[in-house]
């Protein structure tokens, strides 16, 4: 018998509360209540790091800021916990958009090394402040109620928590299954092909860091109330490392990885703690030499987590294609007439210093034709493609799109206007399904945020977003491998995947880099095929491409490039015949 | 404030500011040549400075033991390496031998030295000897075998190695702090500055290393090879520069920096197992100073983040930590001001 996922998560919240009834020991609850308040954080660290590649030192110090705030307000003004709780998340909101304006515009490094001073830096202000009681900390926090009920303690705060631990899950699995999620998941494998589809990374990265920092802000809120006085020391970077410890043996790239290695951690460190200093003879944390081996050996030997191996024993799940059969179809743009000028690449230039790699080329693309890019090696046909995609700055010279300059905007607002690409060398995130890295092309075309998608507020717009990327599926030829993992695919079907998801950008013109370069004859074929197809139906295409039968077979016209310079624009038969390109490509007789 | 307090000042901040170079120099090779951000630096001052007060007190520092201890598990690592690609017992046996021969002979020195409490030169010598073994047998263990790994787990290794060599230090050291004697005794005064000799040796020492650092990297063979390896591993790789040798060979002058930094430090203030990191992370922030790239912006950086330590240490002594480590966000907000786009890694 199988259950929908509704149930299964239904079961899951039900089955805390059976267990707070159950006559665990108060030992226990009081063990899991701290698991939960480690759980909380960690699955912050599995969104920012397992799944965005980003990392963080500092969750400690989030924690930090969320437990002093609500305990200084609720002790020295009185303020209600409920309400101190959002302002620590504000409070929490508005350092991590500071720390991540500050650091993600530079390179990834810069994120991690900067919480660690700022970890340090929050210790040593929590610990020095008069206000904050200096390093005694604040006493006396009122705990938590909730009408007559006091939830803060015991079992009614065992629920609380694992409530807020598990609803915390609920919304990062669905974040994670959504328009949204396909952005984040795509950070990993660099800015390039994200911001192609559309999605302003930093905006993206900002954003994992935030979500990151507020379950911890209110992990932090919890603990302040729970033990009723906070210090700085679990704030402090040592903490902070722990946090990250668990996220890695757990897998830090699944949610529930966190829960698991929250688990497992808070029982070693509790074994270690016993035994030893019995071992060694004195007291001291000496469980942090086991912690940082094991950490060292799980990054070696199983770099994705204890729930890898659990992972592997739970039936996949499946995706439901009648899901979205009935979604509405995605409005599509207005297209070009056959025959309007798509594209006017106008004395296009680069130079890298002195060396003129692109050297004023110029020539039009019109509605339903393919034209070819060709050239020698070194001849610049993949500079100019990053020129027209604005993954280059132009030295000088204008692109035109549909009468409109787009010489020097940023790529996703290229794409915006409805150029979509490929790439030389296939980037698509290995681990998602063909039809979810299909999808990610419709990127632009949907609207639903972060919040919209943990809430599950975003289903029809996903269900017409994943209905688009599997009709484009089937314009490839692809429908029958919509389902399996994108990293399983040959290099054949691996282009078509680029192709389709090119298509779900709903472009007027699609930029083809090499998309022959590696594929076998019979794939061959069905590219051609492919874009024979596209042609018929008024689509225009750039196509830069090394294989000569295929340019020859498919293309209307062909530039052809030496040198940075146009060596000469004509129809295959005036290229073939010229005695210039011939000498380009073989070399002159003397 | 008068000026004989700025001039006490400013001598104090460029002192340990040029421990902080050292540091930072450190960090940016390490990090340049093996894209590890090696957060453990620090410790290596710690181990140097706590090794050099155990010898004084005629004991065997627990950090020899360690020494050793490493080295095996690190030559039978290479044994077993060497075995899988050979089959060859010998070859295997020999690997091994090599990976054990320096930390050996350094282990077995510092056992017979300690109880006979040579003059502070020698067991300086010997600190030097045993720390800087550890580094190249932390990059075997810990880094080798993920060498081609992301930038972010390597990153994630090295807190871990940070937590384990904390850890270590605890054990083999105690929670006791120790401070050793000076060098150089000598008080020199100079109208309202009084300069101790000390401070000079510091000074002296930062200067000459940072001098033979560059030389290296200039003008042999050798520095020219680990440069190359910082440019692209892959083509250094295919041009005969085996990148665990490089990787070795930078660890182990990290370590030496280390010892050394450990040595310079160790008579001005009380070093505990775990102080080595602060001062490590200062290190760190003039090395991000200098986008983790640059020496000569790095070195200055770090004399930078040592007069702001010393001005912020008599203005407000309980939020001297605060002030540096705050330091790092307009750092960053100017260098990606000044860097303008963004960079990939």
């Amino acid at each position: 018998m199988r259950f929908t996922p509704t149930t299964q998560r239904v079961a899951l919240l039900a089955s805390v509360v059976v267990l707070a009834l159950l006559p665990l020991p108060d030992f226990w609850i009081t063990q899991l209540n701290y698991i939960a308040l480690y759980s909380l954080v960690v699955l912050g660290l599995v969104l920012l790091t397992g799944i965005g590649g980003l990392t963080s030192f500092g969750q400690a110090a989030f924690v930090g800021i969320g437990a002093y705030t609500s305990a200084y307000l609720t002790v020295n003004l009185g303020f209600s916990p409920w309400i101190t709780l959002f302002i620590g998340l504000g409070i929490t909101a508005v350092s991590a958009l500071l720390l991540g304006w500050i650091t993600l515009r530079m390179s990834g490094h810069y994120l991690p090394l900067t919480t660690i001073a700022w970890g340090l830096s929050l210790y040593y202000l929590m610990g020095n402040l008069d206000a904050l009681g200096k390093y005694d900390g604040i006493l006396g926090v009122p705990t938590l109620s909730l009408g007559p009920w006091n939830v803060g303690q015991g079992r009614p705060f065992f629920v609380l928590a694992w409530l807020l631990v598990l609803l915390g899950a609920f919304g990062l699995l669905n974040l994670l299954d959504s328009r949204t999620g396909r952005a984040i998941r795509a950070l990993r494998t660099g800015s390039m092909m994200a911001e192609a589809m559309g999605v302003n990374t930093l905006r993206y990265k900002i954003g994992i860091f935030l979500i990151a920092a507020l379950f911890a802000s209110l992990s932090g809120w919890l603990l302040a109330h729970f033990q009723r006085t906070v210090n700085p020391s679990p704030f402090g970077l040592k903490m902070g490392i722990e946090y990250l410890f668990m996220a890695v043996l757990g897998g830090a790239a699944y949610v529930w990885g966190a829960i698991g290695g929250a688990l497992v951690t808070k029982l070693l460190e509790d074994q270690l703690q016993v035994l030893l200093p019995k071992l060694i003879g004195t007291s001291g944390s000496y469980e942090v030499i086991v912690f940082g081996i094991v950490l060292v050996l799980v990054l070696k030997y199983l770099p994705d987590g204890l729930w890898s191996v659990v992972g592997r024993w739970l039936p996949a799940p499946k995706r439901r294609s009648d899901d979205w059969q009935r979604a509405a179809a995605l409005p599509e743009r207005a297209k070009p007439a056959l025959g309007d000028t798509v594209l006017e690449v106008q004395a296009i230039r680069k130079q890298f210093g002195g060396l003129v790699a692109v050297n004023d080329i110029t020539f039009n693309i019109k509605a339903g034709q393919i034209v070819g890019l060709i050239g020698p090696n070194g001849a610049g046909k993949s500079t100019t493609f990053n020129l027209i995609t604005g993954v280059l700055e132009l030295t000088s010279g204008t692109v035109k799109f549909r009468g409109e300059p787009v010489s020097g905007l940023p790529s996703r607002e290229i794409a915006r206007r409805g150029v979509s690409r490929t790439f030389q060398h296939v980037k698509m995130i290995p681990e998602m399904t063909v039809l979810e890295n299909v999808a990610l092309g419709a990127q632009l075309r949907g609207h639903k945020g972060a919040a919209a998608s943990m809430l599950r507020l975003d289903r029809a717009e996903e269900h017409s977003l994943l209905k688009e990327a599997a009709r484009q599926l089937e314009r490839v030829g692809m429908a029958h491998q919509m389902h399996e993992q994108a990293g399983n695919l040959a290099m054949g079907p691996q282009r078509l995947l680029e192709i389709a998801r090119a298509l779900c950008g709903d472009p007027a013109l699609l930029l083809l880099d090499e998309p022959a370069a590696g594929l076998r004859h019979k794939e061959k074929q069905a590219l051609a095929a492919v874009l024979r197809q596209l042609r018929s139906e008024g689509m225009s295409i750039l196509l830069v491409e090394h294989d000569m039968d295929l340019v020859m077979d498919v293309t209307d016209h062909i530039v052809v490039m030496e040198f940075g310079t146009k060596l000469m624009d004509g129809t295959p038969e005036e290229v073939q015949q010229s005695p210039k390109v011939r000498a380009a490509y073989l070399g002159t007789e003397h | 404030m008068d000026l004989s307090i700025v001039s006490i000042l400013m001598l104090d901040g460029l002192t340990n500011g040029a421990v902080y170079a050292l540091l930072g120099l450190a960090t940016v090779l390490v990090f340049t040549v093996t894209r590890v951000i090696f957060i453990p630096q620090g410790e290596f001052v710690a181990y140097g400075a706590l090794t050099l007060a155990i010898f004084q007190t005629g004991k065997v520092p627990g950090t020899v033991w360690l020494l050793l201890l490493m080295a095996v598990l690190a030559a039978l690592m290479d044994v077993r390496l060497t075995w899988q690609h050979t089959r060859n017992a010998p070859r295997a046996l020999k690997a091994g031998a090599l990976t054990l021969l320096v930390p050996a002979v350094v282990s077995a020195i510092s056992i017979w030295a300690a109880p006979r409490q040579f003059s502070m030169l020698v067991q300086a010598l010997l600190t030097v000897g045993v720390v800087t073994s550890f580094g190249p047998l932390v990059y075997r263990l810990a880094y080798q075998s993920l060498a081609d790994a992301s930038s972010l787990t390597l990153l994630i290794v090295s807190v871990g190695v940070h937590f384990a060599m904390t850890g270590l230090g605890l054990l083999f050291f105690g929670a006791e702090g120790f401070r050793n004697p000076s060098f150089w005794d000598a008080r020199f005064n100079l109208g309202p500055l009084a300069l101790t000799g000390q401070a000079i040796i510091i000074i002296g020492v930062s200067l000459a290393l940072i001098v033979l650092l560059w030389q290296f990297f200039e003008h042999t063979l050798y520095g020219k090879a680990l440069r190359a390896t910082a440019v692209n591993r892959l083509g250094a790789r295919l041009m005969g520069i085996s990148s665990h040798a490089a990787g070795q060979a930078t660890f182990a002058m990290a370590a030496l920096i280390g010892a050394l930094s450990g040595l310079l430090i160790g008579p001005t203030t009380t070093v505990f197992y775990d102080s080595g990191f602060l001062i490590g992370l200062k290190g760190f922030v003039a090395a991000v100073i200098g986008g983790l790239h640059s020496y000569p912006v790095a070195a200055v950086g770090a004399l930078f983040v040592g007069l702001v330590e010393a001005f912020g240490s008599f203005w407000a002594s309980a939020f001297k930590e605060v002030i540096v480590f705050t330091l790092i966000l307009p750092i960053l907000v100017w260098r990606s001001v000044a860097g303008g786009h963004s960079e990939e890694h």
